[in-house]
């Protein structure tokens, strides 16, 4: 059982550190927009393993508010680069 | 000895983190904001269901609460993933970023047209 914990980790930090170069390095703030949206649903779904894995309750709410303001924000950014706000 | 529960919780736990990967991958090798939405949204939404949901099926026997939380999570997922990524298209699309499209088709930019004519309209 512990193995497949740690198969799933190195799989999900791979990808994380995909997005994380096209963040980093996206010609434009569109880009960079939809990297950061990859990077809030991985971190989530990271978070909730990272729980799992220490046994505590407490990094699911984290998790939870993480995703509510992770949307709030792209929302807002694109709503910013269509020039409505 | 690992129980049903387990088992089932493992394989879903599998799935989402091979799919996290592929939209990682996705959004590195894409050449275009579109294509790096459709990779990065779609394949995100269904790794990360996914895993969480098999995280719930590995704590089911231990609480309940895990379950509740991690259905919570999900079914905001499935909600904010979409909207998120349709609010993206639309301001790179009205910002004049249009897609590399290679065809001949000119049903494919319909609206192309409705976002110049608006253009005019204001311009007027």
């Amino acid at each position: 059982m512990t193995y497949i914990i740690y198969i799933s980790f190195s799989f999900m930090i791979v990808g994380l550190f995909l997005a994380a170069i096209r963040f980093i390095k996206g010609p434009t703030a569109g880009d960079r927009t939809v990297a950061l949206d990859t990077l809030t649903t991985i971190l989530v779904a990271g978070l909730f393993l990272l729980a799992y894995l220490f046994g505590r309750i407490i990094y699911v709410d984290v998790a939870l508010v993480y995703a509510v303001l992770g949307f709030i924000g792209v929302i807002v950014i694109a709503r910013y680069l269509e020039g409505a706000l | 000895m690992s129980t049903l529960f387990e088992i089932i919780g493992g394989a879903l736990l599998l799935i989402g983190s091979v799919f996290l990967f592929l939209g990682g991958l996705g959004i590195f090798r894409m050449p275009d904001v579109y294509n790096r939405l459709q990779a990065g949204t779609k394949a995100t939404t269904l790794g990360g269901m996914s895993l969480i949901l098999g995280v719930g099926f590995l704590m089911v026997e231990t609480s309940w609460m895990w379950m509740a939380k991690a259905v919570i999570i999900v079914i905001f997922i499935a909600f904010s993933n979409p909207i998120s990524s349709h609010a993206l298209a639309r301001a790179m699309y009205k910002g004049k970023r249009y897609p590399l499209i290679t065809s001949k088709d000119e049903n494919m930019d319909a609206y192309k047209e409705i976002v110049e004519n608006e253009k005019k309209e204001e311009d007027s």
